[in-house]
This record gives structure tokens, sequence and C-alpha cells, in this order.
């Protein structure tokens, strides 16, 4: 079963394309992280997901269900917007039983306890509570409609640091005992190293790589060797980037498995997550989209320096 | 908490009963998210209702005494007469002007603000994403909100209806003329509907609060005074050869006088030279005696037909506000963020 699983999709805003080409699946039971710079089409893909947004091109289901946003599907998602938008001039309690009344589950219980545990005074406005807060209130709010899919539009961008990992101590909780896979979408990285187990990387409205984090990170390496040999090695090989330093040549490459011969004089590193997702970014042009599977990523043309 | 709200479910889980979509539940989400605009509009009218009271009171007072004071000529009556025309009667014309504009503004601020709010502040991506979708809540706020400000209108109007009395015998002054006709019986609760309904769906066309309030004014504004010519035309004129169309116990009674024409002998219309010398001849004459043969024809709506003319309006103004709140419903169903 696949959460997420698009053909194509595409979204334009007037001339400019917010997100194009994008063919992706995503597992269920993930924690998939969908990384890119501001503007790079991931509050695009979010919005076609939960149904605020009709896609220009191609097709997407969520949960199986198409079209998304209809209401099968919403009964099964749950869906976090950047800031997460709550009625300000409501009390806590308000919202409770505003999302109660909106949706067909609503785990009352759960949701109250929880909002007693992070000692959210029930009368208290939610425009009045704190930035950490009102995540945590939205987050709540979403878990207690009991989601098979949980979608976090940038969550994390606008907590402090002891919130950001409360926030993500919950979603992971929400993760294990329930069974909810989520899509979390972060222009940081750092964050998510230790948590995503699955990676979206956009990159200028196309989708730059996809896949299991632990493939990806087993299936790119890092070649070190002289400078001079570089050129010749590099064509053939997928390389994402070529980085100089003197007579040495650092080159990222997309490798069938750690088991590729390393010719002589060149010495084979792993990648970091880090890494690998700025080393896609970069790649000029952005990459062409690529399926978890990293035999696609050998499309991708070699980049400026090997040339 | 509100007693609309539905119990808890026991037990801590709900997943085996996905509930079905009570219209109650959607009652409280509506008046949850617009009681302030609601309760903010009945203080308004309720204010102004009982200021029509308490004025109202004063100038039936004025009328009354105004009326049985005989004998009419005396300088005494003439100048009670006076006194009402100068004071209550700027009172009553103010206020008359207001009720004009009341529906526009129920409009501008109810209306436009119903879904653009949602829009402007980026509260949908909550509201639309929840399990019940988007378009139940918001079929069910549009017809409840715009239900509950047209019945508050219409019982407002009640209060104006009897506030402007005293003021309907005066010249030129008719529950069909323009203004009259629009603030009473039905009319304006009619009006207020098609205000709110306008501004919901400018609001969810234009997604901004002030501009949707301007459309909103500008709209009705047009709709309103094309309204007046178009009545016109509404299927109750009575053409008749009467002289004594526009006569009755008070003005209240009297016609709207659409037109006119003259027939001579045969029934031929009269070319506009002898209509001219036959209007010279009977000028200023009271019973206009016509040489034999000759006919003045006049094309009028008489008071009788006020209801038929309510009626006839209101359904129009509630046919637009279907289609007009039916549109906005598919815009919430096709707009994307």
């Amino acid at each position: 079963m696949n959460v997420i699983e698009t053909t194509g999709l595409g979204k334009r805003y007037g001339k400019e394309w917010a997100l194009r080409d994008c063919t992706l699946t995503i597992p269920e039971g993930r924690l998939a992280a969908l990384v890119g710079p501001n503007g790079s089409g991931k509050s695009t893909l979010m919005n076609m997901a939960v149904g605020l947004s009709v896609p220009t091109e191609g097709s997407a289901a969520v949960l199986g269900v198409k079209p998304v946003g209809s209401r099968a599907a919403l009964d099964g998602i749950a869906f976090v917007a950047q800031d997460s938008p709550v009625y300000r001039n409501l009390s806590v309690g308000d919202m409770l039983h505003l999302t109660r009344n909106l949706n067909r589950r609503f785990d009352d219980a759960a949701a109250r306890a929880r909002i007693a545990d992070l000692g959210l005074p029930l009368k208290k406005k939610a425009g009045k509570l704190s930035g950490g807060q009102q995540s945590q209130l939205a987050l709540t709010l979403a878990l207690a409609r009991r989601p098979r899919l949980l979608i976090l539009d940038e969550p994390l961008a606008s907590l402090d640091p002891l919130a950001r990992q409360d926030f993500m101590t919950t979603v992971m909780t929400a993760m294990t005992d329930d069974g909810v896979s989520v899509l979390l979408s972060s222009h940081a990285l750092a964050e998510l190293e230790r948590v995503a187990d699955y990676l979206v990387v956009l990159s200028r409205g196309k989708l730059a790589v996809a896949g299991e984090t632990d493939d990806l990170l087993a299936s790119h390496r890092v070649l070190t060797g002289p400078a001079e040999a570089a050129d010749s090695y590099a064509q053939r090989l997928s390389v994402i980037q070529d980085k100089r330093a003197g007579a040495q040549a650092h080159l990222l490459v997309a490798a069938s498995g750690p088991a590729d011969r390393v010719e002589p004089g060149w010495e084979a590193h792993p990648v970091g997550l880090e890494e690998l997702v700025l080393a896609y970014l970069r790649a000029p042009g952005g990459a062409p989209a690529a399926a978890p599977s990293p035999a696609l990523v050998s499309h991708i043309q070699p980049t400026e320096a090997a040339r | 908490m509100s007693v609309l709200t539905m119990p808890a479910q026991p037990g801590h889980d709900t997943d085996a009963v996905l509930r079905p979509l009570p219209w109650r539940r959607m009652a409280w989400v509506t008046w949850r998210l617009h009681r302030g605009t609601l309760i903010s509009v009945l203080a308004v009218l309720g204010a102004a209702a009982v200021f029509l009271v308490i004025a109202g009171l004063k100038i039936h007072h004025n009328y009354a005494t105004l009326i049985a004071c005989k004998p009419f000529s005396s300088a005494a009556c003439q100048n009670l007469n006076s006194d009402f025309n100068n004071t209550d009667w700027t009172a009553g014309n103010t206020v008359a002007i207001l009720m004009n504009l009341t529906p526009a503004l129920l409009g501008a601020f109810v209306g436009a603000p119903l879904l653009a709010r949602e829009l402007e502040t980026g509260s949908y991506r909550y509201a639309w994403t929840q399990g019940f979708g988007r378009v139940r809540p918001a079929v069910a706020r549009l017809v409840l909100v715009a239900a509950t400000i047209t019945v508050l209108a219409w019982a407002f109007s009640q209060v104006f209806d009897w506030f402007f009395q005293p003021f309907l015998p005066q010249e030129e002054m008719t529950v069909l003329t323009a203004t009259v006709f629009d603030t009473h019986g039905i009319a304006f609760a009619a009006w207020t509907l098609a205000g709110v309904s306008i501004g919901a769906f400018a609001g969810m066309l234009v997604r901004r609060i002030i501009p949707a309030m301007a459309i909103t004014l500008g709209v009705y504004l047009v709709l309103a005074l094309a309204a007046w010519d178009l009545r016109k035309y509404y299927p109750v004129a009575v053409v008749s050869s009467s002289q004594n169309i526009n006569i009755g116990p008070s003005n209240r009674n009297s016609s709207w006088i659409l037109g006119g024409w003259f027939t001579g002998p045969g029934g031929k219309p009269l070319s506009q030279a002898t209509a001219d010398k036959l209007v010279a001849l009977t000028y200023g004459r009271y019973h206009k005696a016509f040489p034999h043969g000759y006919t003045e024809w006049t094309r009028y709506i008489p008071v009788s037909k006020f209801w038929p003319m309510q009626l006839i309006e209101a359904g129009w103004l509630l046919l637009l506000s279907a289609a007009l709140i039916a549109a906005t419903v598919w815009l919430v169903r096709r707009r994307a963020a």
C-alpha cells in the first residue's frame, strides 16, 4: 500500500510551473521527508495531496483514493498546513469541538488528554498561544482524527529547538503507537536526518531524487582521487557533484552498489544524508525525476565541472 | 460549550464508528464561527429598533395631534403641520435613507467576509481539509447565516414599517414609491438576503474582504437602482379612463402613474399637438371635462397591487440569491488554493 502515488503531476500558476513531471511513490509506514529550498514545490505537492489545489496535469492518489480532496480521501488524511492555521479567536476547547464536529472520526478523549499533558488551558484563545503551543494544538487535533496519513507542511519552521523536539516526539509516538504514516516537509534537513526513513528531494519544481533513506545512502558514495584523471573517470559514472580541491577531486556518484569496482588511485567513502541532498539540490538545471530505484539516477547529466 | 455539542463517544476508540454528518453539527460549526457577526448584527439592529420605537412613539403622537387639530387652517394647526414637516419628516427621511442602505451594508459586513475571511487568514487550509470536506460545511454556513440575517432583517423591517406609517400620507409618498416599497413588506428581507448572497459570492470570487465589501456595495446599488425601473414592468399595471384613480382616503392608497395618452373619436390615438391642446383646454380643472369622444387613458399600478408586487420582487430576489449561493458553493468546490 502506497500512501501517496503521483504520475506526471504538475501545477502551473500563470506561466510558472510550481511543480512538474512529478512521478512519485511513498510507501506506507514511513516518515517521509519532503526536502527542498523555499519555492521548490513542496507546499504545492502537499496542497495537491490534500485536495486544496488541483493539478494542472498528471494525477495523484492518496491512500489509494482518487480524486484527492474527496471526502473518502480526507477521512484518512490529517493535514497541518504551514504556520498551523487555527481560528485565532476560538478557544482551545472550541477548536476541539469544531474539529470534532467537522469530522466523522474524532478521538475526543485522546485529544483532551493530550491537551492536558501539554498544559494548554481549554479557555485560552488559540491566537494567544505561543507558536509552539499552536503547532502542538494543530498536531493534537490532526492526530485525534486518527488519520492513516499525517501531512505536515513546514511544521518546524517557526519553532524553537525545544518545541521542535517536543513536536517530533509526538509525531514519532503516533507513528509507533498508531501506525500513522507521515509526510513532513522542511527546508532544513538537519533535524530530519535521524528520523526520516524516506526522502523526497524537490529542486526548482522538479523531483530531484526520492527513495528509502538507507537505499539512497547505500547507492551513493564519494570517490576521491587525482584531479587530472577525474574528467575521464567521471564520464563513465553518473556524477551528482564534482568538487575539485587543488590536485584532488571529490566525485559524488550514484553507484549500483557498494561492490562497484573503484579505479586504482581512487578511494570510495560513504556519503552523509545532508551532503547527498545538497548535491542533488546543487545539480544544475534540476535533476530529472528519479524513482526509488537508484538505477534511474544514472540518467543524471554530468555536472558543469565534469563537462 | 454549547448545548448543540454532541456528547462524547463512550470509550477511547472511535475508529470503529464513522459517524454520519448530522446537520446539528453543522449548525454548531456555523454558530461558533459566525456568532460574533450574528450577535453584532442583532445588537445593531436591536439598538436601531429601540431607537425607532422611542422616536416612533413621539412621531406617532405628533401625527395624531396634527390630524386631530381642527380647524386645519388655524395658525395653531399650521404651526403643528410645519413642525411635523420640518422636524419629524427630516428624521423620518434620514431613517428611510439609512434603511435603504441597510441590506447593502449587511451584505458588505456579513456576506463579504463570510468565506473571504477564511481565505484571507489562511484558515481555509484547516477548514477545507477536515473529514467532512469543504462543501457541506460551506453550504451550512452560507444558508444558515443568510437565513438568520434575513429573518432578523424581516423583524427589523416590521418595526420600521410601523415607524414610517405617519409619513405615508405625505405628498408624493405611497407604499409603491421606490424607496418605500424597498423597505416595507417582505422586500426588505429579500433585499437583505440578496445583499448577503452578493457579498458571499464576491468574497469567494476576489478572496479579499475589503475589495469584496466594495464590490458588494457597488453591485447592490446598481441592482437596487435597476429594480426601481424594473418594477414598472411587473405584470400588475392597469389601464383605465377613470379620473378617480388617485383618490382615496389618503395618499397611502394612491396609485403609481406610469403613463397616459389620449384617444379621439373612434378610439384613435391623438397626435401630440392635439393632445397638447386638450391638456391646455382642461388645465387646472379638477374634473376634466373633455369634448365628446375624447378620452384620457392612464396606465398605472393601483396600490392594491402592493402585495403581488412584493411577491414578484421577493421571488426574483430569492431566485437570484439561491443562484448566487449555489455559485459560491461551486466556487468553494472548484477553487484551488
